[in-house]
C-alpha cells in the first residue's frame, strides 16, 4: 500500500494556468507575510498576544479579520464567473472548462457561507457580546480559541483544495447522487466535507459557549429584558446554532460514510434515498440562513437606536419578532425543494409557512422605521449601510416571499431569479450588517475612527454595484436562465449578463475603497484617536470602557438598572455632580491564561483532515492521537489563571478616566 | 423590587441564604437514579426476549422504557427540576424537544409523501421488471 494513499505528483495541475497562477499569487502572499513577520521578528508578540489569546476581543477580531481575507478569494471566484458567463454565449465556451467552472461556482458558495458569512457574525458577536453583557469575557475563554482555530483549519483546507487536487464541482450543497463515490470518484467531495466537518465543529462549540454567555454571565442587575437587541439576537442565532449544525454534522457523516465505508444511506442502489439528504441538507440549511442574518438584524437596532440619538421603538416587539423566528425558521425548510415532488398539501403548509415568517421581519424593518422618525439622525458611515440593507432587503424579501407560493416556485426554482434572491438578502443583509458592525465597532476595537470619506466611497460602490450586478440576474431567471451554467446559446440573455459582470466591477471598486479605507485610518489614527471610548454618544455598556477595552474589559462590573444602561448613567449624571464622586475600590481580577490549545488542536485537525481526503490512513491516525494528547495536556493543566493586581487595574483606570461611577 | 424578582439577572445575589450542598442527599439521589436506570434497562431487556407479550406491542414497550430512561436521566443525573433556578435548562430542553418534534415528524411526513409520490404507476413499475 501507498505511504502517501492516493497523493501523487498528480494531484498538483501542473497543465491548468488559472489554477497555477492563482496558486503562485496566493502562495507568494503567504511567503510575502511570513517572511515579513519573521524579519520583523513579530513572532514572539503574534504568538503571545493573538494565536495563543483567548481574549474575546482578539478573537473577535481574528475572526473578522478570516472572513475579510476570504472574501477576497470568493469575490475572485465572483468576477471570474460573471466574466465567464459574459463571454460564453452562443458556440463561445469562455476561458474556463467546465470542470474548472463547477469547482468554482462549489468554492464560491462554500466559502461565501462558511467562510466570509459565518466568521463575520461569529467575530462581531465575539468581540460585542461580553461588552454590551458589562462582563469580562464568554464562559469558556479556551474554548473560544478552539472553535476560532478550527474554523481557520476549515478554511486552510479549502484553500489546499486550490493546489493539491480538486474541490467539489457538486454546488455547494453536494447533493447525491453526484456527490456519491459513483459520480464524483475525486477527492473534490471529500474536500468540501471534511473542511466543513470540522469548521461545524467549531461553529457549535461557539454556539454552546455564547448561548452559556447569555444566559448565565450577565452583568449585576440585567435581566433579560435589558439586554441590548443584539445579545438578544445573537442569543436566537445561537440556539440555532445549537440545534441546527448536528443535523448538519450528522448528514455529512452518512454521506462520508457512503463514500468511504461503503454505505447506502444515500445511494439510489442498495435501498438508500437522496431525497433524505436533501431534506436533512435544508433542514440545517433554513435555520443556518437566520444564523446569518438575526445577529446582523441586532446590529441594525443598535446603529439606527444610536445615531437617532433614541431608545429603540418597540424593543418588546423586537425581542417576541426575534424569538418567534428563531421557532419558526425550523418550520420552513421545505420551501428549498418544493419541486422535489411532494404533494400540494406538503408544498401548501411550507409555503404559508414562510410566507409568515416574513411578518416577524416585517416587524423589524417598522420599528426601525419608528427608531429614525423624529429623531435627530446622524448619517455616519453605519447609518448608510443600515438605510441600503433595509431598502435591499426589502425587496430581497418580497422576491422571496414571492417563490414562496410553490406555483411561483415550479417556474423560478434554480433560475437566476432564485440566485438574484438570496444574493439579494445575504449581501443586502448579512454583508451590510457587517459592514455597519465593522464601522460602530472599529473604534471600540482599536481606539480610532475609520476614515468616514472612503467609507461612504465604498458603501455607495457597493450599493450601487450590487443593484447593477444582481438586478439583471432577476430578469434572466424570468427569461428561463437557470443557475450554473458554464456557457449557453440563446445570445438575448448576453446584455444582461455583461451588465451585471460591470455591476460585479463597480462590486470590486467597493472592495478596494474598504481596503483603501483600512490603510488611510490607520495611517492617520492620530487625528481619528477617540480618546472617549464612546466616540457616538452610544447607549449600551461597551461604550462604557477604554477604547481599545482592556483585557479585564471593566474594572469595576457595571450595576444595570434598564435597558440602554450606558445612556441611563449619562443622563443620571448632572443630577449627581454635586455629590463627591465616591472612590472607586479595586479587587484584583481573575483573567485565564493564554494557552495553545486552540493552535495545536486545529494543527492536527488540518493533518486529520488532509489525510482523510488522501486516505493516509497512518496520518490519520496520528492527527487524532496528537489533537487527543493537546485535549488531554490541557484538562490536567495546573495553572488556570493569572491575577491582575488592583494596583494595575487602579493604575490604568487613572489614565483613562471613562468609566461613570456605578 | 417585585419586577426584579422575576428577571433575575446571574450576578444578582438571592435574596434567601444559599442552601449548602449536602453531599449525602447528593449520593442518595445518584444512588436512586441509578437503581432506577439499571431496572428499566434490565426491563427492557426482559421484554425484548420474552414471549410473554404480544409481539407487535414490543416495540411500541421499548420505546417507551426508552423514553422513561431519559427521564430519569434528566431528573436524578442532568439535574432538572421545576425550582426557580432551573427555569433556563427547563427551557432549553423544551426547546430541543420541540426542534426534534418538528425535524423527525416534518422529515417522516415529507419523505412519506414523497415516497407515495414518486412510486411509478403499477404498469410502470411492471414494464421495469419485464426488462
Amino acid at each position: 500500500m501507498n505511504v502517501l494513499g492516493k497523493l501523487s505528483w498528480d494531484a498538483i495541475p501542473f497543465d491548468q494556468p488559472i489554477v497555477m497562477g492563482a496558486s503562485a499569487v496566493m502562495g507568494l502572499a503567504v511567503l510575502v507575510v511570513l517572511s515579513w513577520v519573521t524579519l520583523k521578528g513579530h513572532w514572539p508578540y503574534l504568538w503571545r498576544e493573538w494565536i495563543t489569546s483567548v481574549d474575546h476581543k482578539r478573537i473577535g477580531v481574528m475572526y473578522f479579520l478570516l472572513a475579510l481575507v476570504m472574501l477576497l478569494r470568493g469575490f475572485s471566484d465572483a468576477i471570474m464567473m460573471r466574466g465567464q458567463q459574459a463571454v460564453a454565449a452562443g458556440g463561445a465556451q469562455g476561458y474556463l472548462p467546465p470542470e474548472h467552472f463547477d469547482q468554482i461556482f462549489s468554492a464560491h458558495g462554500t466559502i461565501m457561507i462558511f467562510f466570509v458569512a459565518m466568521p463575520l457574525v461569529i467575530g462581531l458577536m465575539n468581540f460585542v457580546l461580553p461588552l454590551q453583557l458589562g462582563v469580562r469575557d464568554v464562559a469558556f475563554p479556551t474554548l473560544n480559541s478552539v472553535s476560532f482555530w478550527l474554523t481557520a483549519s476549515g478554511v486552510l483546507l479549502i484553500n489546499i483544495s486550490l493546489v493539491v487536487g480538486e474541490f467539489a464541482k457538486t454546488g455547494w450543497v453536494a447533493y447525491p447522487p453526484l456527490s456519491e463515490l459513483q459520480f464524483s470518484p475525486g477527492v473534490g467531495v471529500d474536500y468540501y466535507l471534511w473542511a466543513l466537518q470540522i469548521s461545524g465543529i467549531g461553529t457549535l462549540l461557539t454556539g454552546i459557549n455564547f448561548v452559556t454567555t447569555i444566559l448565565k454571565m450577565r452583568a449585576p442587575g440585567m435581566g433579560y429584558m435589558r439586554m441590548p437587541v443584539f445579545c438578544w439576537t445573537s442569543l436566537a442565532a445561537n440556539l440555532l446554532i445549537v440545534a441546527a449544525f448536528p443535523v448538519l454534522t450528522a448528514t455529512f457523516a452518512m454521506l462520508l460514510l457512503d463514500r468511504y465505508l461503503g454505505f447506502h444511506f444515500f445511494t439510489v442502489g442498495g435501498q438508500g434515498n437522496p431525497m433524505m439528504y436533501v431534506n436533512l441538507f435544508w433542514v440545517w440549511g433554513h435555520p443556518e440562513v437566520y444564523i446569518l442574518i438575526l445577529p446582523v438584524f441586532g446590529v441594525f437596532s443598535e446603529v439606527i437606536a444610536t445615531f437617532s440619538g433614541k431608545p429603540l421603538f418597540g424593543y418588546r416587539s423586537m425581542v417576541a419578532a426575534t424569538m418567534a423566528i428563531c421557532v419558526l425558521s425550523f418550520l420552513v425548510w421545505l420551501h428549498h425543494f418544493f419541486t422535489m415532488g411532494a404533494s400540494a398539501d406538503v408544498n401548501g403548509f411550507f409555503g404559508v409557512m414562510t410566507m409568515i415568517i416574513a411578518v416577524p421581519t416585517g416587524v423589524k424593518i417598522f420599528n426601525w422605521l419608528f427608531t429614525m422618525w423624529g429623531g435627530r439622525i446622524r448619517f455616519t458611515v453605519p447609518v448608510l449601510w443600515t438605510i441600503g440593507f433595509m431598502v435591499t432587503f426589502v425587496i430581497g424579501g418580497m422576491t422571496g416571499v414571492l417563490m414562496a407560493v410553490p406555483p411561483a416556485d415550479f417556474q423560478l426554482h434554480n433560475s437566476l431569479f432564485l440566485v438574484a434572491h438570496f444574493h439579494n438578502v445575504i449581501i443586502g443583509g448579512t454583508v451590510f450588517g457587517a459592514m455597519a458592525g465593522y464601522n460602530y465597532w472599529f473604534p471600540k476595537a482599536f481606539g480610532f475612527k475609520l476614515d468616514e470619506r472612503w467609507g461612504k466611497a465604498s458603501f455607495w460602490c457597493w450599493l450601487v454595484g450590487f443593484y447593477i450586478a444582481f438586478m439583471p440576474l432577476y430578469a434572466l431567471g424570468l427569461m428561463g436562465m437557470t443557475r450554473r451554467m458554464q456557457h449557453y446559446d440563446d445570445l438575448n440573455w448576453q446584455p444582461w449578463l455583461l451588465v451585471a459582470a460591470a455591476g460585479a466591477v463597480v462590486i470590486l471598486a467597493g472592495i478596494v475603497c474598504q481596503i483603501i479605507q483600512l490603510i488611510v485610518s490607520i495611517r492617520n489614527r492620530e487625528q481619528l484617536r477617540d480618546a472617549s471610548g464612546d466616540p457616538w454618544n452610544g447607549r449600551t455598556l461597551e461604550w462604557s470602557t477604554a477604547s481599545p477595552p482592556p483585557a479585564w474589559n471593566f474594572a469595576i462590573l457595571p450595576h444595570v438598572d434598564g435597558a440602554d444602561a450606558y445612556w441611563a448613567l449619562k443622563e443620571g449624571k448632572p443630577a449627581n455632580q454635586d455629590q463627591p464622586a465616591r472612590p472607586r475600590k479595586y479587587e484584583p481580577i481573575e483573567m485565564p491564561n493564554n494557552s495553545a490549545t486552540g493552535f495545536v488542536t486545529a494543527f492536527f485537525a488540518v493533518v486529520t483532515g488532509f489525510a482523510l481526503i488522501w486516505h493516509i490512513w497512518w496520518m490519520v491516525g496520528l492527527g487524532l492521537f496528537g489533537a487527543f494528547v493537546t485535549v488531554l495536556l490541557f484538562a490536567f493543566r495546573n495553572d488556570e489563571e493569572t491575577e491582575v493586581q488592583a494596583e494595575q487595574i487602579a493604575r490604568f483606570d487613572r489614565t483613562h478616566q471613562l468609566e461613570l461611577v456605578v | 423590587m417585585t419586577e426584579i424578582r422575576f428577571d433575575r439577572a446571574p450576578g444578582d445575589r438571592s435574596v434567601l441564604p444559599e442552601t449548602e450542598e449536602k453531599t449525602s442527599a447528593g449520593v442518595l439521589v445518584y444512588t436512586i437514579g441509578l437503581v432506577i436506570a439499571a431496572t428499566l434497562t434490565s426491563i427492557s431487556f426482559w421484554v425484548a426476549n420474552t414471549s410473554l407479550l404480544w409481539a407487535p406491542g414490543i416495540p411500541l414497550g421499548l420505546a417507551v422504557l426508552g423514553i422513561a430512561q431519559m427521564g430519569v436521566h434528566l431528573v436524578f443525573f442532568l439535574h432538572i427540576t421545576t425550582g426557580p433556578d432551573n427555569t433556563n435548562n427547563v427551557l432549553a430542553l423544551a426547546f430541543g424537544v420541540l426542534i426534534v418534534i418538528l425535524v423527525v415528524a416534518g422529515s417522516l411526513w415529507i419523505m412519506a409523501n414523497l415516497n407515495n409520490n414518486m412510486m411509478p404507476p403499477l404498469e410502470l413499475m411492471d414494464l421495469h421488471m419485464q426488462r
